[in-house]
């Protein structure tokens, strides 16, 4: 099993087009992240002028705002939600692709079995999500961090403003990427179950991003009717819980509970929702994939 | 000499069309097994199914003994295959490739043991070089280096000369030839080349419409002795049904449109053409015919097909 992973992670390090998601997300925080340094008045500005007018912003208040800690979380914002593309990439690539080249008939041919095979591939997607997650911390995090300091971080909501003390945010980070991972591993789960059924990688990726943007669409419209018959179930609906990490609770005086979560119990919830859909798509991929017949 | 694989009443039904259909043959222990039909006999079909790429709708096999469902992993430990075009990852070397499909057939191989077996197949010199830069034939020679890593008793090459020029066919011949007459090797070669499986094949497996249509060692099924003859006539069909009421039809093998094949021992193709010419035939042709694609020709069932499979 763990030489298979080696083998998996080897060859997908080894191909070039690994690393256009690499550099597609070093390109969009780059480019963000210059942008707030030449002109981040400019987007606080547009920030608050969203929020309620009965709230009078000091531009002291303004400055400490824009922070390393705010620009990750703006950052975190616009990527996590076009991340499934870039894993559906290569997840979708990881069976349609090899039998798209001939290499899945060769190698099914050697003593390998075919559940081992399977989890070894995904394994190897999953560590690859990680690790673009992970490349994705270091420069929104550590990044912004060292571009524009540390200072509170100041989540605004329609209807509330979370206040954060700076020496209680980096785990909350820590506690969000993680949860990042396991809905992205839950795109990925999907990408790599659609992959067994085709001999080539587009069609799976095709259809991964239309599903996540067809549940996407349902989890965000504002439809009383499927809000509690069909969002609860969507995958889609708990792959933003993420936030939940930023979402504090107040004493009675209204300041922040240090190490608070507002809804603790609804992120786990979403959280089981995501183990039990990866532990669907991936078992079903595995038992479609050892009846197979390969043609390819 | 025992038989190494034994696959019985073998059936592959995709959706309404049976590829393979009711097909029982067994392999030598050292030879070379020729696999023939034409293009869409269902010979690609049992090659999968004898490495478990496919599962038979019904049937079984056995391969060293051992029955593929139950003994996969140690059955495949043992066996070396190529499915018709060797498609490897481009993106690598040829000494990556060699590496990863060598840990995948679960032996212990060093960096040393893939050089020597890439200096074998002459691709030392390339062994850093990308896949992609590779001709056919040296994809072939790498796809041989993969197959035969492991040391495995049993090839299994499925259309091994696919695309190769008539230089990379007698290499791949030569190879052949190598592995079963100086390593001891089981060898199962499917193809439509009839003429280079004629030159190497010790025993053979005709298939026709996923059915066998004949099995056996060469120099039974086709003795140096026996001849196949082929009569052109006007009037064929007169022809045919004057033969019919003489003893010369027991030498009639068929009769394909305006020819007819008879199979004779060699001495009695003088009474044939004595015979032939007393009955008043009026003989367009008569020629002695003796290979094995003529062999072929005179069992599978559809003329014009194997006629298109000739060209």
């Amino acid at each position: 099993m763990w030489n298979l992973l080696k083998i998996e992670l080897f060859k997908i390090f080894k191909r070039p087009r690994t690393y256009i998601a690499f550099g597609a997300i070093a390109a969009i925080v780059f480019l963000f992240q210059i942008a707030l340094w030449f002109d981040g008045k400019t987007y606080i500005d547009l920030i608050l002028s969203n929020i309620d007018a009965s709230f009078d912003f000091s531009e002291q208040f303004k400055t400490r705002l824009l922070n390393g800690y705010f620009v990750c979380f703006a950052v975190l914002n616009i990527l996590l939600i076009q991340m499934p593309l870039l894993v559906a990439l290569i997840a979708g690539d990881v069976i349609a692709g090899e039998a798209n080249m001939g290499t899945l008939r060769l190698s099914l041919t050697k003593p390998v079995g075919r559940t081992q095979y399977m989890l070894g591939k995904f394994f190897a997607s999953s560590i690859y999500t990680v690790s673009l997650l992970l490349f994705l911390a270091v420069l929104a995090l550590f990044g912004s961090i060292l571009l524009f300091g540390t200072n509170d971080l100041v989540i605004f909501r329609s209807n509330s403003i979370h206040q954060m003390s700076h020496d209680d945010i980096f785990w909350r980070y820590l506690a969000a990427f993680g949860y990042a991972a396991v809905a992205l591993t839950t795109v990925a789960s999907l990408a790599f179950l659609l992959s067994v059924f085709a001999d080539n990688s587009i069609g799976p990726i095709i259809a991964t991003m239309s599903i996540v943007i067809v549940f996407t669409i349902l989890s965000e419209m504002n439809i009383p009717l499927y809000d509690k018959t069909i969002k609860p179930y969507l995958f889609t609906t708990h792959m933003v819980a993420w936030k939940g990490f930023f979402y504090v609770q107040s004493n009675e005086e209204g300041a922040t509970i240090k190490g608070s979560i507002e809804n603790l119990p609804a992120i786990l919830k979403s959280l089981f929702v995501l183990l039990t859909y990866i532990v669907l798509f991936v078992s079903s991929a595995i038992w479609i994939f050892r009846k197979k017949d390969i043609l390819s | 000499m025992a038989d190494i694989i034994v696959a019985k009443n073998l059936f592959k039904q995709f959706n309404e069309i049976k590829a393979v259909d009711d097909l029982s043959f067994s392999v030598p222990e050292g030879n070379i097994y020729g696999f023939l039909g034409q293009n869409g006999a269902g010979k690609s079909t049992t090659i999968r199914m004898l490495l478990t790429l496919i599962s038979p709708t019904s049937g079984e096999i056995e391969i060293f003994g051992m029955d593929l469902r139950k003994h996969r992993k140690e059955i495949l430990k043992r066996t070396g295959a190529i499915i018709e075009r060797p498609d490897l990852y481009k993106y690598l070397t040829a000494l990556e490739n060699l590496r990863i499909f060598a840990t995948l057939s679960g032996g212990r191989i060093t960096q040393r043991r893939l050089m020597e077996q890439l200096e074998k197949v002459g691709l030392s010199e390339r062994a850093n070089s990308r896949v992609k830069t590779y001709s056919q034939g040296m994809k072939q020679r790498l796809g041989i280096a993969i197959a035969l890593i492991h040391e495995p008793p049993l090839i299994i090459l499925d259309e091994p000369m696919n695309g190769l020029d008539p230089q990379g066919i007698a290499d791949m011949r030569n190879l052949i030839l190598h592995l079963s007459r100086d390593m001891k090797k089981t060898v199962v070669v499917s193809s439509h080349l009839l003429s280079e499986m004629e030159l190497i094949a010790d025993s053979m497996l005709i298939i026709d419409k996923g059915k066998k249509v004949v099995e056996g060692k060469m120099t039974e099924l086709f003795a140096p002795s026996e001849t196949i003859v082929e009569l052109q006539a006007n009037d064929v069909t007169a022809v045919y049904e004057k033969i019919q009421q003489t003893d010369l039809k027991k030498y009639v093998l068929s009769r394909k449109g305006d020819i007819i094949l008879f199979r004779v021992h060699r001495s009695i193709v003088p009474m044939l053409v004595k015979d032939l010419v007393q009955m008043n035939i009026e003989i367009i042709s008569l020629s002695p015919r003796h290979s094995l694609e003529n062999y072929f020709l005179s069992l599978t069932t559809e003329n014009q097909h194997v006629e298109s499979f000739k060209n």
